[in-house]
């Protein structure tokens, strides 16, 4: 049978479970769906089907796995890694429809919610006990806990509270296959092995969550939340190594550049110090007796770090001020420059210091400016690499310089990616971090999983091919305003 | 056949020259670690001691083979601890097998089990590959999350040599309060209450006959007192609390992980708070505790563990029995509802495709 014949059927099958509006194959139809927020690849798929029911979702991975036919799950198409990218010609399964939330069981502490719930409207539907969903990631106003899960995704919270994999109690999942399975139950507790636990952060390579049982944490009572100003960048990465040595537990700490300080200044007026060279925030968070006690002790190692300016957040409004700029420093950073690429390695804390030189080093040898924020307590680096995609030899040199700050990573004993995933864009550099036996293992599970390699292919292994690379840019959502990049 | 291999290499090298083997830590779980006839024992002790631990860096990476009472010893010196708290630390349990059967104890409460502490492994697979999975920094999302996947393994999928775990600064101080309550619902609807709560325990156990809860509070010392009051004051005067400090509350804890518990079998139980009430209608008399807020439950069950296993499925439940009894002649260690699904089957299968590591 030709490929074209082959493709025909598929799409008559397809066209039997979902009704046209549903089931898009027009090209202009299918171009919103060609890339994710990593907007350097861009790849055509077949056809997008928008399923409303876990059903709709199950035919159609059958009716894909009938044919061959490789699908890729998509939720808000946030990804930063090329992880929702359409495989060229496969199927695209955009999950937007499946949002609704099933079940809130405040005394037990659980949602249960369909895959395309966003993430914020968890917490939102939780406020009225007392309660919320802990992994915030910057994207959580839009992107979906079906890719949140997928992603494993992070948030500024990580340290103390763990990623999405550490909330996510239960999953229901359609495998490459068709089959569908129950992985994880209601409990925190489980038999294994931790099927579930393996599921959680594979990218959508073995196949897609259908509902997901989310665990609720109650709110803490009071926030402290500190600001100190430096002139050396190293002082800063310094201080939180210090903070930690000190038996704290900070619920966030987050450094800031110069770079981005101006720039987040300059968006929203957020009152930082702006002659700093590095701004550190710092949240505790708990009980009221005990976060003032640890404000206390928070302050003598702040001071002992050598700070040139610290505030604290006398209320509410002074503390959501702080971290307005915080949150916003993202995208301000993308305005001093039309493109950008984002990074977001690890290193031991302690080496937060030595890597944030060597970050500046490399900007220098490159040429390009590199701007910092990021979550200092878990050692998650987000370098924001500013270059002019119209400048002849700019992109390859801002890939080249973002290439040798993940190799730094590791050479650090770090990991090349904290939160945002492999997804397309770093399979190349799995083999950093991993032996062949390593990367052998993890294909013999895909394979065993999904023997046709048919959900998610060509992501998190290297090797195949990789479409062309063009200019970075903002996410259209974040040239809108409705997100900005942590 | 017992083999103590010593380094990693000879454990490779020694996987392919039996047709089934089990791996053993410390033997503490004896109904986990007892071979079935035509299983050949590799004794993991041979591979112990700590490889690195900064303190500054909350991680900690060992050995399989290292015994818990060796960690916690060297994180003890720098205030630090496991905060999921593994059992039978003094029964000799080591790191591999605390993650190979899954196990976490009171303290779990506050932070997590082990699978939310585990960040790396290292494993030898069914056919002698060493497979590293994870890494070695608190926050980490590169490849398949392998390091979870071993949580509850039993042996079943590999060999484990090498174990990174993230780490915490243990309260400066705590105390205990043991809550008497009328009846085993007021004790489940007061569990509720404070689960919801802003108030942050290291435990909230639940003893259901006669009920208590029992609260741990940890933090810095001169919040403490006014902590304590006001939990008080949110459970209302009426009630008995006991209060322990000091050595008396440390040695209450020590023997509460031990799970030492007179005769019959031991069983773990994952569990929800929801599901006490109509378990333990049926339950006999006897010891046990559910963990972290009605989570989890370990059990003595004195008589047959067929019964057991009947109870268990009729409540829709499974459990893993670790010891006592005849434990180390039964079929399996693993009753009630059976949760296995085609997912388990094929990943288990790509990694010990001879099915060396089968019961
Ligand atoms: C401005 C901005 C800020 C961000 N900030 C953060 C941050 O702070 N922390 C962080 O970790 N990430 C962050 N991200 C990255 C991104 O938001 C996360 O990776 C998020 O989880 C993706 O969610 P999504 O719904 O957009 O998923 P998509 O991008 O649509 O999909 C992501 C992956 O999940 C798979 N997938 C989707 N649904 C399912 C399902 N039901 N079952 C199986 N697989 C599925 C897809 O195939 C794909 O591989 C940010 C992104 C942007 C654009």
């Amino acid at each position: 049978m030709t490929a074209s014949a082959t493709l025909a059927e598929l799409l008559a099958d397809l066209a039997r479970i979902l009704p046209k509006e549903r089931f898009l194959t027009e090209a202009a139809q299918l171009a919103p769906y060609e890339s994710d927020a990593l907007t350097a690849f861009r790849a055509r798929p077949c056809a997008v089907v928008l399923p409303q029911t876990s059903e709709e979702v199950v035919e159609i991975v059958r009716t894909c796995a009938r044919h061959k036919v490789p699908f890729t799950a998509r939720g808000s198409g946030t990804s930063l890694s090329g992880g929702s990218l359409p495989v060229e010609g496969g199927v695209v399964i955009g999950l937007n429809r499946l949002n609704r939330l099933l079940r809130l069981d405040p005394n037990e502490r659980i949602a249960v919610v369909q895959p395309g719930h966003i993430n914020l409207r968890v917490s939102d539907a939780a406020a009225p006990y007392g309660l919320y969903y802990a992994p915030d990631p910057s994207s959580q106003p839009v992107s979906t806990i079906g890719g949140n899960l997928a992603f494993n995704s992070g948030g500024a919270h990580c340290l103390k509270y763990g990623m999405t994999s550490n909330h996510v109690l239960g999953a229901k999942v359609v495998l490459p296959t068709g089959e569908v399975v129950e992985l994880g139950g209601e409990s925190l507790e489980g038999l294994g092995p931790d099927w579930l636990g393996l599921f959680v952060g594979s990218e959508g390579l073995m196949g897609i969550a259908l509902e997901v049982t989310l665990r609720l944490l109650p709110k803490p009572e009071k926030y402290h939340t500190l600001l100190a100003a430096y002139d050396a960048l190293e002082k800063a990465g310094d201080a939180v190594a210090a903070v930690v040595a000190s038996g704290l537990l900070p619920g966030a700490m987050e450094i800031m550049d110069n770079l981005a300080i101006e720039a987040a200044e300059a968006a929203v007026h957020a009152g930082y110090p702006t002659a700093a060279r590095a701004l550190l925030i710092v949240e505790l968070e708990g009980e009221a007796p005990q976060v003032e006690a640890e404000a206390e002790q928070l302050s003598r190692v702040i001071e002992r770090s050598g700070p040139y300016e610290v505030r604290v957040a006398r209320d509410a409004e002074e503390r959501m001020k702080i971290w307005k700029g915080r949150k916003a420093a993202f995208s301000a950073v993308g305005r001093l420059s039309p493109d950008y690429i984002v990074q977001d390695g690890v290193v031991p804390r302690s080496k937060l210091g030595r890597a944030l030189a060597e970050i500046e080093r490399l900007s220098q040898e490159h040429g390009l400016r590199v701007a910092n924020v990021f979550h200092a307590g878990d050692g998650n680096l987000h370098p924001l690499i500013l270059y002019d995609g119209k400048v002849p030899g700019e992109l390859e040199r801002g890939e080249r310089l973002a290439g040798e700050i993940l190799r730094m990573c590791v050479r650090l004993g770090g990991t090349i990616t904290g939160e945002h995933g492999v997804g397309m864009e770093k399979k190349e550099y799995m083999p950093e971090m991993f032996a062949e036996a390593d990367l052998e293992a993890m294909r013999r599970i895909r394979r065993a999983v999904d023997p046709l390699e048919l959900s998610n292919r060509g992501k998190m292994f290297p090797g195949g091919e990789a479409p062309a690379v063009t200019a970075h840019g903002a996410h259209p959502l974040e040239q809108a305003g409705v997100i900005s990049r942590e | 056949m017992t083999l103590r291999p010593t380094t990693v290499q000879e454990l490779q090298e020694a996987i392919p020259t039996q047709e089934r083997w089990l791996p053993r830590g410390g033997g503490s779980k004896p109904a986990l670690s007892t071979p079935r006839a035509g299983q050949a024992v590799l004794d993991m002790t041979g591979l112990r001691g700590v490889l690195e631990y900064d303190p500054g860096e909350f991680v900690l990476v060992a050995q399989a083979g290292t015994p818990l009472i060796e960690v916690e010893g060297l994180l003890a010196q720098h205030g630090q601890y496991l905060p999921f708290d593994p059992p039978f630390v003094e029964a000799g349990a080591t790191l591999g097998g605390t993650v190979a059967a899954g196990l976490s104890g009171p303290l779990r409460q506050r932070y997590g089990g082990v699978r939310d502490f585990i960040l790396g492994v290292k494993f030898v697979d069914g056919e002698g590959n060493l497979i590293k999975g994870g890494g070695k920094v608190v926050k980490n999302a590169a490849g398949f999350d392998l390091p979870k996947l071993m949580v509850g393994s039993l042996g079943r999928l590999g060999v484990l040599t090498e174990v990174a775990f993230k780490v915490f600064p243990f309260p400066k101080a705590t105390v205990t309060l043991r809550v008497s309550l009328g009846s085993l619902e007021e004790a489940i609807q007061t569990l509720y209450a404070l689960a919801c709560s802003p108030f942050e325990f290291y435990t909230l156990d639940l003893e259901p006959s006669p009920a208590r809860l029992i609260l741990r509070v940890g933090g810095l010392g001169q919040a403490l007192p006014l902590r304590i009051e006001r939990i008080l004051g949110f459970l209302g005067t009426s009630r008995a609390v006991e209060r322990l400090e000091g050595e008396p509350e440390r040695q209450y804890w020590r023997e509460i992980g031990q799970l030492q518990w007179g005769a019959g079998h031991l069983v773990k139980v994952p569990i929800t708070a929801k599901q006490i009430s109509a378990l333990e209608a049926r339950l006999p008399m006897g010891e046990r505790r559910y963990l972290s807020a009605g989570n989890l439950l370990y059990l003595r069950w004195p008589g047959e563990i067929a019964q057991l296993d009947q109870l268990l499925r009729s409540q829709g439940l499974s459990g893993l029995v670790l010891g006592g009894g005849e434990a180390a002649h039964l079929e399996s260690p693993r009753i009630g509802v059976d949760c296995s699904q085609a997912f388990g089957h094929r990943v288990t299968q790509a990694l010990d495709p001879l099915s060396r590591f089968a019961p």
